[in-house]
């Protein structure tokens, strides 16, 4: 069995422009949505308590938020978790009032109103943890871009890392966006989805950075748009066949996990059909228009292993 | 060129061996069971005798543990369900704990790996399960270091008040002023003997003296940075030891009790469900008293009669169960105590154990030692209610200045035991719990399902794609793919990190990754064969074109990796460490490890025709059927 059956190399860059501009409004968009609507964080982040009741049948939300509210909390959510039993109630931070007073107040009144109402789980978080937790996340991020760049610019050339961290930030900022557009919880295991997402995606644009070196090296009358679009031709089942894969381990996370890495997941299935995408459009496009030539690859710099199969290694035009 | 050396071969099977027995104490599930352990750190060890002692109990309760055996210092029992197993622990508390007022042991449920002895005797444990996958409570908390410094600066205060009291030099105001203390004087005199009795006391502070216009002067005394920093140690480090104390009464299996960064205490308690009550527990001031030993003879007799106590005293227990009489009255409490310290006695050279009081406290206990010489005093530490002797020592002549000095036959560990009990038997400082989670057991459970669950789809998923599309390649990526998983779990339990929920979703992610390494290969080789490559030519040259390609793309990943381990901390260090360690294994996994089987299975074929990789289709000749038979 074979998918793909490419007679010549797709033009790829020709639609570059198009697609660019396509990013380029998501990316605007995903900025509006984050600045404008904010980040439904979770409590890891922003202090306060979660309780998670069980009732033995399908849970009256509304009887419930009446019991709650008539407790005098202001900003009170109360939500399904999963399925119809479990509900997940949120209080936020008050002064003077600890979170076991709070989950006991609350437990409480709705034992008053259901006495088969059951504790499953309580979360309580201080205001200066939450804090750390969000400066430690972007110190984390910071580390990673630097990483890489770093490692991109030693290995391959700057006009490469420079592509490569665009294109990642792209599909960060993009599932960034959409958790801020739907309000989808933000948590500490979504953080680091999002950042395994900016390794991933990392992961994609070196696999096609890797064929365009070495493309520069073997077709040596090639233009560079003909060397890119060759590259990507190249590795486009591997691309389309490794995301088929990861995406069938994230959709299963997505649909047997349970509540718990349902967000989880669905941001890794986002961040991962993105990073297809700028993998190939938004990466080689940059590294295109940065001037990326075949004599950026092939000076010897140092570190850089010398292939025994490479024909033209050592080659100098 | 296919050929791998033997030493190659035989990396390949010590890894996969030493993989499989560590990945096996996984697989074995866990039983509900009942350990016991020692209410006193290094004494009362379980033994045979105990052991055989607990099996009676439950026989004679009508129950059956399906093992019941010693390791470490911990007496295990195990149980069919768990059920029996709340049964036997009430069963064990009662029988081994006569005095239920001072347990010997710490009777707690637990779950027990069903892994077989040969396992445990090579170390191989199963993975550590976090609490959001077991059940239980975890707190984190916040010692307050101001409170650790002012408490310091309060002991300073007062030693200078009864320094200063007992050479008669006399000052016109001892204030603190924020973070210092301000010694005033009006008269010159005054000011000048005061300057080597401060210099004593406050030895280690930062000092400066400055003499007024009007002739006298004033001393400011401030602590300096390696006082506030050992002070800031010596606080977390007393706090932990105190938990550890009251977390031994919540009769929890395993609890964890770690400093994190420089001011945070992380309390998890797998198992516990009862939140309210570990917080009093954890929460609660413990409260020191000094007394008096009651050794007449009618106390005496009481006490070897075990008959009633005389009018006024009570029977309490020493640490090591001795029983005593003590007089009800206090005479000083815990709050005249500012500092307990460990040191040597100037005179023998003994450990000794040198307290100092506040200056009403030096008052009171100059006066009691002057009308007891002889007698014993008693430093009763009152822990929820439960009083308990920590020491009795005699008192050998009147005792100023508030300096006490208790030695005896001790040894230095337990000099610093005695130091730490009385210097609070509470908190070095106060504590707040700023972070609180409970999972309930139910729920860890389903997380595991589900988690389990997950890592099995996504892992079928792939296996019968990459089987259909690459064929018998596709079969080696997979088995490539199966070590991995292994390799994975066996270094898990191995370091016996501790596996999260979101650990699980990075083994699911690790091998939607890993697969990544085996398609590269095998696109390539399938590249090689279109451009007209002879089969053996094509696997080698698709492996080794592949590596540059798959090192890149790993090196970049495991910097996202170690980014989330360096700053990461509860779930985001959970996902890392498994994301990590994933990367590596796949590299070991997907490039070594499938290259030697591929070897093992063509590399010996001199005329290789063709290789099972699926169909590989060529543009140019679409006529000639594909070369991919096997």
């Amino acid at each position: 069995m074979e998918f793909f059956r490419i007679r010549r190399d797709i033009p790829f860059m020709r639609f570059a422009p198009v697609f660019n501009i396509v990013s380029a409004l998501m990316f605007v968009a995903a900025v509006f949505f984050i600045f404008n609507r904010g980040l439904h964080l979770s409590i890891e982040f922003t202090g306060g308590t979660v309780m998670e009741v069980g009732y033995p049948q399908a849970a009256n939300l509304d009887s419930i938020r009446g019991d709650v509210s008539k407790l005098g909390y202001g900003d009170v959510q109360v939500q399904t978790f999963g399925n119809a039993q479990d509900v997940v109630i949120r209080l936020p931070l008050r002064e003077g009032q600890t979170s076991v007073q709070q989950s006991d107040k609350v437990l409480a009144a709705l034992k008053s109103t259901n006495p088969q109402v059951l504790l499953r789980r309580t979360e309580f978080v201080g205001p200066q943890v939450g804090s750390e937790l969000a400066t430690d996340g972007l110190k984390a991020l910071a580390f990673v871009i630097v990483g890489i760049m770093l490692y991109l610019a030693m290995r391959f050339e700057w006009k490469f890392s420079v592509a490569a961290i665009i294109a990642n930030l792209h599909d960060v900022i993009i599932v960034l966006g959409f958790f801020a557009l739907f309000q989808w919880e933000f948590s500490l295991p979504v953080l680091a989805a999002v950042l395994a997402v900016l390794g991933y995606s990392v992961n994609e644009s070196v696999v096609i950075f890797d064929r365009v070196r070495e493309n520069f090296r073997k077709y040596r009358k090639h233009t560079t748009v003909q060397v890119i679009d060759s590259a990507i031709t190249n590795t486009i089942s591997r691309t389309i066949i490794t995301h088929g894969s990861t995406l069938a381990m994230a959709f299963s996370m997505f649909f047997f996990g349970g509540p718990a890495l349902h967000f989880f997941a669905l941001a890794l299935i986002i961040g991962i059909s993105m990073s297809i995408y700028s993998s190939v459009f938004v990466a080689a496009a940059i590294a295109m228009w940065l001037g990326v030539k075949r004599e950026d690859m092939l000076k010897s710099g140092p570190g850089r292993p010398k292939n025994p199969n490479d024909p033209n290694a050592g080659a100098v035009v | 060129m296919n050929r791998y050396p033997l030493w190659k071969y035989l990396i390949m099977a010590a890894v996969l061996v030493v993989g499989f027995v560590y990945a096996l104490p996984n697989f074995y599930g866990e039983a509900p069971a009942v350990q016991i352990t020692s209410a006193h750190p290094g004494r009362d060890l379980p033994n045979a005798t105990l052991l055989n002692q607990g099996t009676q109990a439950l026989k004679v309760a009508g129950i059956e543990p399906v093992r019941g055996f010693i390791s470490d210092s911990t007496l295990n029992f195990s149980f069919a369900t768990t059920e029996i197993q709340l049964k036997a622990r009430d069963v064990l508390a009662h029988a081994l704990n006569p005095n239920r007022d001072n347990p010997n042991y710490i009777v707690a449920v637990n779950l027990l790996s069903l892994s077989p002895a040969w396992l445990t005797g090579l170390h191989a444990f199963p993975m550590y399960l976090g609490l959001d996958l077991r059940g239980g409570v975890h707190f984190l908390l916040q010692v307050d270091m101001q409170a650790a410094i002012q408490k310091k600066l309060d002991s300073i205060d007062g030693e200078l008040k009864s320094a200063l009291r007992d050479k008669d030099v006399r000052y016109t105001e001892l204030h603190r002023v924020g973070d210092t203390v301000q010694l005033d004087f009006r008269d010159p005199e005054m000011f000048r003997a005061a300057q080597p009795i401060v210099k004593a006391v406050a030895g280690d502070s930062i000092i400066t003296s400055e003499p007024s216009a009007a002739g006298g002067g004033s001393f400011s005394i401030k602590l300096s940075p390696q006082t506030i920093q050992q002070t800031e140690t010596y606080a977390i480090k007393q706090n932990i030891t105190t938990l550890h104390n009251r977390i031994n009464e919540l009769g929890v299996a395993e609890p964890v009790i770690q400093q994190q960064g420089s001011d945070r205490v992380v309390v998890e308690l797998p198992g516990i469900q009862d939140t309210a009550r570990a917080k009093d527990i954890l929460g609660r001031t413990a409260s020191l008293e000094v007394r008096m030993v009651d050794d007449s003879p009618e106390a005496q007799a009481a006490l070897v009669s075990g008959g009633p106590a005389p009018a006024g005293d009570q029977k309490l227990y020493d640490r090591s169960g001795n029983a005593l009489m003590v007089k009800k009255d206090v005479l000083l409490t815990g709050q005249n105590l500012t500092d307990a310290q460990t040191g040597f006695d100037p005179q023998n050279n003994q450990p000794a154990v040198f307290l100092t009081l506040d200056s009403r406290g030096s008052r009171i206990f100059r006066d009691v030692t002057r009308a007891n010489i002889g007698k014993r005093t008693a430093m009763v530490l009152i822990d929820r209610h439960r009083a308990e002797v920590v020491t009795a020592p005699v008192i050998r002549s009147e005792i100023a200045g508030g300096r006490v000095q208790i030695s005896g036959s001790m040894t230095v560990p337990e000099a610093n035991d005695i130091a730490l009990l009385l210097r609070a038997g509470a908190l070095a400082a106060p504590m707040q719990i700023i972070e609180e989670r409970t999972v309930g057991p139910s729920l860890g459970q389903q997380n595991i399902a589900q988690g389990f669950h997950s890592v099995t789809w996504g892992f079928l998923a792939i296996v019968a794609f990459m089987c259909v599309y690459y064929m018998l390649f596709g079969a080696v990526s997979s088995i490539a793919l199966a070590v991995n998983l292994m390799l994975l779990i066996a270094l898990l339990s191995m370091l016996q990190a501790t596996l999260t929920l979101p650990g699980i979703a990075a083994m699911a992610l690790a091998l939607g990754m890993a697969i990544d390494s085996n398609v590269l290969i095998n696109e390539r080789i399938r590249e090689e064969l279109r451009n007209g490559a002879n089969p053996q030519a094509a696997i080698a040259t698709g492996y080794e074109r592949a590596w540059a390609t798959i090192l890149d793309s790993n090196v970049t990943t495991l910097i996202a990796g170690l980014a989330l381990l360096i700053f990461g901390s509860g779930a985001v260090r959970g996902f890392a460490v498994v994301h990590v360690l994933g990367i590596l294994t796949s590299m070991f996994s997907a490039v070594f490890f499938s290259r030697g089987l591929v070897n093992l299975w063509y590399g010996r074929k001199r005329r290789l025709q063709a290789v099972s990789i699926g169909q590989i289709w060529k543009p140019e000749a679409v006529a000639v059927k594909s070369s991919a038979k096997r």
